[in-house]
């Protein structure tokens, strides 16, 4: 840098004043780059947001846009919490939920431990194992309906090779007993990968030197795993909950190509019922109270979960 | 690594993890390789049964995807020229004629356009936000941040009511630019969080010796941040544009024709020509091919991706 008196007069100036004399000033610039996003989101998540809000207190139906809305207070809220329809759908919901989050953490963290064994090339089955995850739901969910088919399917084929049952005998979609089940196989084979990695990252977070100490202390492997690993893991595996927990809650696309709800509504999750009565029947004020009560719901859970989270992180 | 390691597995225990996590491998990846082997199947092959391991490659589900097809009488057939083309030989071998191109074609690139313009724009808007948050005072800067993930907690055919309405009134229904705002808007808490976090990570001395060199802010940002930022801003970009390929609960609801996008055509193929699994194998096997490359590419970001940000490695 040439030595003028210039540059060491820029030079003892801090750089703060310079910036103010070149270009626009640090908050005009903050502002620009935040405000389009903040329009974005105000635009097409809150705007539409309160509109909700505000349709469900109406009885607007959006398939008929002559009829006059009227104001009808709480009543939709009323309804929605004396509407058997809608407990049934939060059954199938809790059902499906409860289920995914027991295998795949089962499975999911088992795996992960299996990986942190460090044997020769688990870098490229972790890759394998994880590609399921990232394929679009609705296009899974449609190609697992082949594999279901009673007799052609692959999946009943499989299950009655090792059953020795016959494969036409089960319908896994078409059954009242096995349809719950036959999503939740789907989102685990799917989402078991996810928990998967987020415990490896767990696992791989915690130093040698903690079971090196626990080593020189005698304390058993068993001993080791309970009080060491699974406590350390523990945060990561809560997040992966609260993650799946979230999507599981919302559940559409993979449930509605694989069953659509069905056998009659027994696989009918909040959001298929959501959509019913949205728009097939086009109730939509009614509807939209149902989505104010499931963001709520969502939003609170999550609230107190996260809460819960950050209090085990503190430990 | 020492000789003898207290945390070091045993041979023994990587051999027994090996064959389990290798066996799950197998069974988790045949569902897939059943699809895209179901591709190249005839339809009476694809539903025989016992299932066919083994079977004589055809390119009749892709042909199949990709055009409409007429049956006609066998003289009606025996009057045609010969056919000039292997596909039309194919068609012909099932007493049928080409009638015109099937729609998957368009609605494929549906998909990338959407998919492509969704992302850019998340990118730019994203990352421009996220340099913001990074490195400016924001006055209630966590709870924007909060807000912005938020939006996330939405289920979508919640959101999709009032936008249904909005873009019915606003003439948005149905096409481009409509779904390419509305996965803009989606995807934009994943970008601004990880972006956010890849910028974190850019020591902030690069930029105050170029702003001490006599760049502007700007200058700054786009000639040392971006820079440095570019392998975070191209991983956060595939996740966005995996996220707008595989979005199916709007595009069932908000296009139907235009600007439909693949996903919510796969499944309908299935109608077209009756039980015709190995076009939609075929489908499905052309729609997902990218996805699984591009989650090969992303493997050592993926766990920053799927947690927004909360789990770094």
């Amino acid at each position: 840098m040439s030595d003028t008196p210039l540059t060491k007069a820029a030079e003892a100036t801090p750089p703060t004043v310079a910036r103010k004399i070149r270009g626009l000033s640090d908050r005009a610039i903050a502002w620009i780059f935040v405000g389009p996003t903040i329009f974005l989101l105000l635009a097409i998540n809150i705007f539409p947001l309160i509109w909700t809000i505000n349709l469900s207190f109406t009885n607007y139906r959006a398939n008929r846009t002559n009829r006059a809305v009227e104001y009808i207070g709480t009543r939709n809220y009323e309804r929605i919490l004396n509407d058997s329809d809608i407990w049934l759908s939060m059954q199938a919901t809790a059902h499906f939920l409860i289920w995914t989050i027991i295998f795949q953490v089962l499975i999911g963290f088992t795996l992960a431990w299996l990986i942190n064994r460090k044997f020769k090339g688990n870098d490229l089955w972790t890759t394998i194992i994880v590609l399921p995850m990232m394929l679009s739901p609705a296009v899974v969910g449609n190609f697992w309906t082949f594999l279901y088919q009673p007799q052609i399917g692959l999946f009943n084929y499989v299950i009655a090779f090792f059953t020795g049952a016959d494969p036409s005998s089960f319908q896994m979609l078409g059954s009242v007993d096995l349809a719950p089940w036959s999503i939740v196989i789907v989102d685990t084979w799917m989402w078991t990968p996810f928990v998967m990695l987020i415990c490896l990252a767990g696992l791989r977070s915690i130093p040698d030197y903690i079971y090196e100490a626990a080593e020189v202390d005698r304390a058993s492997k068993l001993r080791q795993f309970f009080t060491i690993t699974i406590p350390m893991v523990l945060p990561f595996l809560m997040l992966a909950v609260l993650f799946r927990g979230i999507e599981n809650f919302k559940m559409f696309d993979l449930v509605v190509q694989l069953t659509g709800g069905g056998p009659g509504s027994t696989t009918e999750v909040a959001s298929i019922n959501l959509k019913r009565e949205a728009f097939e029947k086009w109730r939509t004020g009614y509807a939209s109270a149902f989505a104010i009560i499931l963001f709520v719901t969502v939003f609170g859970l999550a609230s107190i979960y996260v809460k819960a989270l950050n209090k085990v992180k503190e430990r | 690594m020492s000789s003898f390691s207290v945390t070091e597995p045993s041979n023994g225990q990587k051999w027994f993890a090996g064959i389990l996590v290798v066996l799950y491998a197998l069974i988790t990846i045949m569902p897939l390789a059943w699809i895209m082997m179901t591709g190249f199947k005839t339809p009476p092959d694809s539903i025989s049964y016992p299932p066919k391991v083994i079977f004589e490659p055809s390119l009749e589900g892709y042909v199949n995807l990709f055009t409409t097809r007429t049956r006609v009488g066998q003289e009606a057939l025996d009057a045609l020229p010969p056919p000039e083309t292997w596909y039309e030989e194919i068609v012909r071998e099932r007493d049928m004629v080409i009638a015109g191109p099937s729609k998957f074609g368009e609605r494929f690139l549906n998909s990338v356009i959407i998919g492509f313009g969704s992302t850019f724009l998340s990118i730019v808007l994203g990352t421009l936000a996220a340099y913001a948050f990074s490195r400016f005072k924001i006055p209630l800067a966590d709870d924007l941040l909060f807000f912005i993930l938020s939006t996330r907690m939405m289920p979508p055919i919640a959101v999709a009511i009032p936008i249904f309405l909005m873009y019915r009134n606003l003439g948005l229904s149905d096409t481009h630019l409509g779904m390419i705002l509305l996965y803009t808007a989606v995807n934009i808490s994943l970008a601004v969080w990880l972006l956010k976090g890849f910028i974190d990570e850019i020591p902030r001395e690069y930029e105050e010796a170029a702003l001490i060199d006599g760049y502007t802010r700007f200058q700054a940002f786009y000639k040392v941040v971006l820079p440095q930022a570019a392998t975070g801003i191209a991983s956060t970009a595939i996740f966005c544009l995996i996220f707008s390929w595989n979005e199916y609960a709007f595009a069932v609801l908000l296009t139907s024709g235009t600007a439909q996008t693949a996903p919510p055509f796969i499944p309908t193929i299935i109608g077209v020509g009756g039980l015709d699994w190995p076009a939609v194998a075929a489908g499905a096997t052309i729609f997902l091919l990218p996805v699984m490359v591009f989650t090969i590419l992303l493997r050592k970001h993926l766990l920053r991706g799927i947690t927004f940000g909360a789990v770094r490695k």
